[in-house]
């Protein structure tokens, strides 16, 4: 679904990633961790193509479409969706009018019908629901006043209801308390666990993949994959740490 | 009735005109830029006023806002020559003048709104917001006068504006003045000049949103301030319809 061949990448003339190759099959959740400064966030950001990041090398292909080639505002259309570990403030624009917008700027990219107002409320309120975030919350500007966990429950919301086929997941178990991390996991599960679908989700800690279980799990450090294996080694990271694992398995 | 013949044509010098489009004013017949409409909100009423709908460059309206009176103004410049709105309010006692305006537009015309607040009473409020949004060698101006004289005790004046200027080549020049003689007032103001918010930009592009929507969204936002306090919710939406309109033209 989503094949990354030696891929290099740098921002403002330093190289961040180095070569760095993965390939994430549909149905896969593949966990992605490593040290800091590693280029896991660059990662993300060059799969979202953002601005001031740019590609020296490699490929990305999604469902045989280069996604290099790709806006950003075209590869959300193809399928591709970016949690962002800092999820943006708009002030002025409300989340469910900016959601609409997306979702239907989406579709109409896609060739098909928009939602109505009513239709896209409906949609809108179960995905909020299953998140546990209330309706008044997504009704607020988006993002502005909500607490940090809030902002990752909402970026959740989005993903539900912009139902995307992949979706790249920086950091976000970052800022959560327990409780917000069952309910932001569980989101995770519900949208994302589908034999079509598939999710690169980048993380710090094992108590994420605890709530969601990978199908694969790999390291990255100094701008490359350097090992990729099953649940166990994110155990083995968590009790013996980054240097140890990567030194043993060298 | 002043003679029109002697009347002096203002220049680039005068600080009222300073950011002025100095061609207009070397073309341009003088008593066209210094005839002023006159009006006043007797005490007690409220009076709404949308400007800059006439065919003329400069536009001056001089307002006398009685006692407990109200004075509400709101403008769009969105022509592509020079166009100047310049409102002179004075404030009898617990009087309000509310004014919204935004000037938006590319091309190379510049759009001023000027004005002139009396607080002439005590207990006297005004509340200002302007936003200004250019593209291209356009300039989009404001300045506000607040004059509270010695006895307007309680007066709470307020003066904010900020430009987005969507292009390298655009301008925007603001010049708050406040002249505060009375000692128990409240005068705020504020302005900010920049760019659009490049990861705002980037954030709604993750979600599907094309530039050109995300942009309209941004500036939606950012100009609805100037008509929040317009009551009339038919009215605010042609005006926000009217302004994104130019926003349509712009090619960026």
């Amino acid at each position: 679904m989503l094949i990354i061949e030696n891929l290099s990448a740098e921002i403002d003339g330093k190289q961040i990633l180095n070569g760095l190759t993965l390939t994430v099959e549909a149905g896969e959740i593949h966990a992605i961790m490593g040290p800091n400064g590693a280029g896991k966030s660059t990662l993300a950001y060059v799969l979202g193509g953002r601005p001031g990041y740019e590609v020296t090398g490699g490929s990305v292909t999604f469902n045989g479409k280069d996604l290099l080639d790709m806006d950003p505002h075209e590869r959300a259309a193809a399928g591709m969706f970016l949690g962002f570990q800092y999820p943006v403030e708009i002030p002025g624009v409300s989340n469910v009018q900016f959601l609409r917008e997306a979702l239907n700027s989406q579709r109409k990219a896609r060739g098909e019908e928009p939602l109505s107002g009513g239709e896209f409320l409906k949609l809108a309120k179960e995905k909020a629901g299953l998140l546990k975030l209330d309706m008044d919350m997504l009704k607020r500007n988006v993002n502005v006043g909500f607490s940090g966990g809030e902002k990752k429950r909402n970026e959740m919301v989005q993903m539900g209801i912009l139902d995307p086929q992949f979706a790249v997941l920086d950091e976000t178990d970052s800022g959560l308390d327990i409780d917000a991390l069952r309910v932001v996991g569980e989101g995770i599960n519900t949208i994302m666990r589908d034999p079509a679908k598939g999710v690169l989700l980048i993380t710090h800690y094992q108590r994420l993949l605890d709530v969601v279980q990978p199908d694969k799990v790999s390291i990255l450090a100094k701008g490359r994959i350097v090992e990729t294996g099953g649940p166990e080694l994110a155990h083995r990271l968590e009790e013996e740490g980054y240097d140890a694992v990567m030194k043993e398995d060298a | 009735m002043t003679d029109t013949a002697t009347l002096p044509r203002p220049t680039n010098r005068d600080e009222d005109w300073r950011y002025s489009d100095g061609k207009f004013l070397a073309e341009s017949a003088p008593e066209a830029m210094q005839t002023w409409s006159e009006i006043e909100v007797p005490a007690g009423e409220t009076r709404c006023e949308i400007l800059a709908t006439g065919e003329g460059a400069v536009e001056r309206l001089r307002v006398t806002v009685g006692k407990g009176a109200r004075l509400e103004a709101f403008a769009i410049l969105d022509k592509d020559s020079y166009r100047r709105t310049e409102v002179e309010v004075t404030l009898h006692d617990g009087a309000h003048f509310e004014f919204g305006g935004v000037t938006i537009g590319g091309g190379e015309a510049t759009q001023e709104f000027v004005t002139r607040t009396i607080h002439a009473e005590p207990n006297g409020t005004s509340n200002q917001t302007v936003r200004a949004v250019h593209w291209g060698k356009a300039t989009g101006n404001f300045l506000g006068r607040i004059e509270v004289v010695r006895d307007a005790q309680k007066t709470d004046a307020a003066q904010n504006f900020r430009a987005i200027l969507l292009e390298k080549g655009a301008t925007a020049n603001t010049k708050p003045e406040l002249e505060i003689y009375a000692d128990d007032v409240q005068c705020a103001h504020g302005a900010a000049i920049g760019q659009m918010d490049e990861m705002a930009g980037y954030y709604m592009a993750s979600r599907g949103l094309p530039p050109k929507v995300a942009r309209k969204l941004l500036v939606q936002a950012f100009i609805g301030d100037a008509f929040v306090e317009l009551a009339d919710d038919g009215l605010r939406e042609e005006m926000m319809e009217q302004a994104l309109a130019k926003l349509d033209e712009a090619e960026l």
